[in-house]
This record gives C-alpha cells, sequence and structure tokens, in this order.
C-alpha cells in the first residue's frame, strides 16, 4: 500500500526574486498602515479629548519609541504608495515585463527611501 | 488559509552521500530531492559528486549520468533533451526550469534539485499534474467555432491577428510558472495558475475562436483568475522566456472592458 504523498518544499527552498520580495513588502506594508491609520484616530480622539490626553500623546510621540513607530509608519507609507502606483501602470500593461519590472522597483525603492529622508529631514528642521 | 511549513510527512532529512571514488577533474555536488512511496521514510536530500569532465553540460545530464552510473534508482521525468516537451522541469538552484535547458555551468557551488514546488511527489523529483492538467482542461484549450467551416480551405487569418498569438503558442505546458507563483502554492485548488491562463488568454486572443465572450465568463472568478497579484515569478522562471503574468494582465484588461 503507497503512503500519503508528501508535499514538495516550497518557500523553503524558492530564492523569491526582488518582485517577489517587494510583492510581499507591499501587503506588509498595507497592513503597517491600516494599523497606523488606527493610530492616528487615537492621537485625534485624544485631541478632541482635552488638553491633558493630548499633552499625553504627544509625549507618547514625542518618545524615542513614539518616534520610532512614526518613523517606521512612513517608510511604509512612501513605500506602499509608490509601489501602489506601480501597480498601477501595470493594470494598464505598462512595464509589466521582467527588464522594466526590476528597472521599476529599483525606482521604487530609492524614492521610498528619499521621500522619508526628506520628510524627515524636514521635521528634524522644524523642531 | 496558508500554511507556510511543511506537513510532518514532508519535512526534508539528510540522506546518502555519494562520492565519487577515484577523483580527479572538476568535481561538482548534486543535491537533490529523494522520496519513495515503497518504503516509510520521510523525504531526503541524497548528494552525489559529478566529475564535470566527464558529463554533459546541462542539469539533465548530470541526472541522466546519475541514474546511469550510480544510482539507477532516481526517478524523473525526461524526453526530448532539448526544451521542447516540458518533462523535466523542476526546481534548481532555487528557481524552476527544465532541466535541459539549464547549464550546470550557470550554477554556483553545489546544484541543488528539487520536484516543483508545493507538489504532491509521485516520487523523487516526479510531481504529481493532475490537478493542473485539469485545469488546463477546463479552459478548453482548443479552437471553438459556431459558423461553418469555410469549404476547401483553412479558416484564415491575417499576419497582425497571427502576431498576436506570438509568446503565447511557445509554451510548452512545464508548470514551472504555476509552481513557482505563491499564490498558486496557497489557493491552487481554486486558482488556475500562470500556465493555464496563458493558454486561456491564447484561446481568447485568436482571431479564429468565435467564444471569446464565454471564455471570459468562465474566468470571471475571484478565485480562477483574481488570484493573479502580479507577483511575476512567472515571468521570472519561465524556462522559454514567455510571460504569463502579462497574459493574465491582458485578460483583466478585457474583464474591464467589457464592462463597457
Amino acid at each position: 500500500m503507497a503512503r500519503q504523498r508528501p508535499l514538495s518544499p516550497h518557500l523553503q527552498v524558492y530564492r523569491l526574486p526582488l518582485p517577489a520580495i517587494m510583492s510581499i513588502s507591499h501587503r506588509m506594508t498595507g497592513i503597517i498602515l491600516s494599523s497606523g491609520t488606527l493610530m492616528l484616530t487615537l492621537y485625534l480622539v485624544a485631541l478632541a479629548n482635552g488638553p491633558e490626553s493630548f499633552a499625553l500623546a504627544q509625549k507618547v510621540i514625542a518618545h524615542p519609541i513614539g518616534m520610532l513607530v512614526l518613523f517606521g509608519y512612513s517608510v511604509a507609507l512612501f513605500y506602499h504608495g509608490c509601489n501602489g502606483v506601480r501597480h498601477l501602470f501595470w493594470d494598464a500593461l505598462i512595464g509589466l515585463n521582467i527588464p522594466a519590472i526590476y528597472k521599476s522597483g529599483q525606482v521604487v525603492l530609492v524614492l521610498a527611501i528619499v521621500l522619508t529622508a526628506g520628510l524627515w529631514g524636514l521635521i528634524f528642521s522644524a523642531v | 488559509m496558508a500554511q507556510f511549513s511543511l506537513p510532518e510527512n514532508s519535512k526534508v532529512k539528510k540522506g546518502n552521500h555519494h562520492a565519487l571514488g577515484e577523483g580527479g577533474g572538476r568535481i561538482k555536488t548534486f543535491n537533490i530531492y529523494r522520496w519513495s512511496p515503497e518504503d516509510d521514510e520521510n523525504p531526503r536530500i541524497d548528494s552525489y559528486e559529478i566529475d564535470l569532465d566527464d558529463c554533459g553540460p546541462m542539469v539533465l545530464d548530470a541526472l541522466i549520468k546519475i541514474k546511469n552510473e550510480m544510482d539507477s534508482g532516481l526517478t524523473f521525468r525526461r524526453s526530448c533533451r532539448e526544451g521542447i516537451c516540458g518533462s523535466c522541469s523542476m526546481n534548481i538552484d532555487g528557481g524552476n526550469t527544465l532541466a535541459c535547458l539549464k547549464s550546470i555551468e550557470d550554477v554556483k557551488g553545489e546544484v541543488n534539485i528539487y520536484p516543483l514546488p508545493h507538489m504532491l511527489v509521485v516520487k523523487d523529483l516526479v510531481p504529481d499534474l493532475t490537478h493542473a492538467y485539469a485545469q488546463l482542461t477546463s479552459v478548453e484549450p482548443w479552437l471553438k467555432t459556431e459558423t461553418p467551416e469555410p469549404k476547401g480551405r483553412e479558416r484564415k487569418q491575417s499576419p497582425e491577428e497571427r502576431d498576436a498569438l506570438d509568446g503565447l503558442w511557445e509554451c510548452v505546458l512545464c508548470f514551472s510558472c504555476t509552481t513557482s507563483c505563491p499564490s498558486y502554492w496557497w489557493n491552487g485548488d481554486r486558482y488556475l495558475g500562470p500556465a493555464v491562463l496563458l493558454q486561456a488568454y491564447r484561446w481568447i486572443a485568436d482571431s479564429r475562436d468565435e467564444f471569446t465572450g464565454e471564455r471570459l465568463d468562465a474566468l470571471e472568478d475571484p478565485f480562477r483568475l483574481y488570484r493573479c497579484h502580479t507577483i511575476m515569478n512567472c515571468a521570472k522562471t519561465c524556462p522559454k522566456g514567455l510571460n504569463p503574468g502579462k497574459a493574465i494582465g491582458e485578460i483583466k484588461k478585457l474583464m474591464v472592458q467589457r464592462q463597457g
């Protein structure tokens, strides 16, 4: 009697190319953004709730850990935004071939880094 | 829900090492996935040392050499040995391709060989393609017409209409793309996958076919078509250099266009 067939290895052995890694990153940053929106809501609730709670919210954000969370949120925002535009082009069948996909992927990565750095440059120069 | 780890009976163990006796020449080690339905063991990785000076240039040459000279039990599919039959598709060095088209020289270090990913294994490097073939049949990959056949001649196509099929007809149905697709790994029971959708589009794009609307109707489904998230592993891995992801994009575009 033959035994139950095994499932061949997949994630364990497949070397994911850059576009695949960027694809799963798009999904992960999307999840981060949805939870980030929840944090933004909390911030607004604190604002509506009066000066004391708003002061507390400000303190949380100014804390190094709060800053780090904000920084992560901004990275996710810029990456997801730029990559989302890339997906829009693909929906219109523009740049949907392997060389173009690598090129646009690099553009998205550079843009996300530049925009994040720009935003935080602005924030720190304003403080 | 997708299961990212392998089930208990599928976990891969370390296997046997087949050293090259009297060495010389350029030695390359091939680590090959083995599983037999005839004993009670988990899959294992056997390794084989090959003298490249005494072996053909392609991974398939090495596999045939191992089967002929070192381990006659090693099981894999192959036929044409020149990229036309699509039989020897497998996972080599972390990507899916045809063993006959993959040069050994292109692999740095040891050569790791597995069956096509996330498939049930019949034996060693032979995956069970029953489900994939049934999915192919479901898109009715043949010319469908209502009008009577023209007398004394074939149904004609302009050169431009014929050109629309380039990049589609070349597919040899090796399923390298389908089994490279994470979306197919997690939803392959209902998602048709890149190879089958490329075939579906091959007939949608054919000017002689008269069932385009019905073909699109059959694909208008959250799973059959729309599990494609443009991860694009399919185009990256296709040993024939085709672009199934783009064919899927064309189908999606037609779906939107016919909404008017």
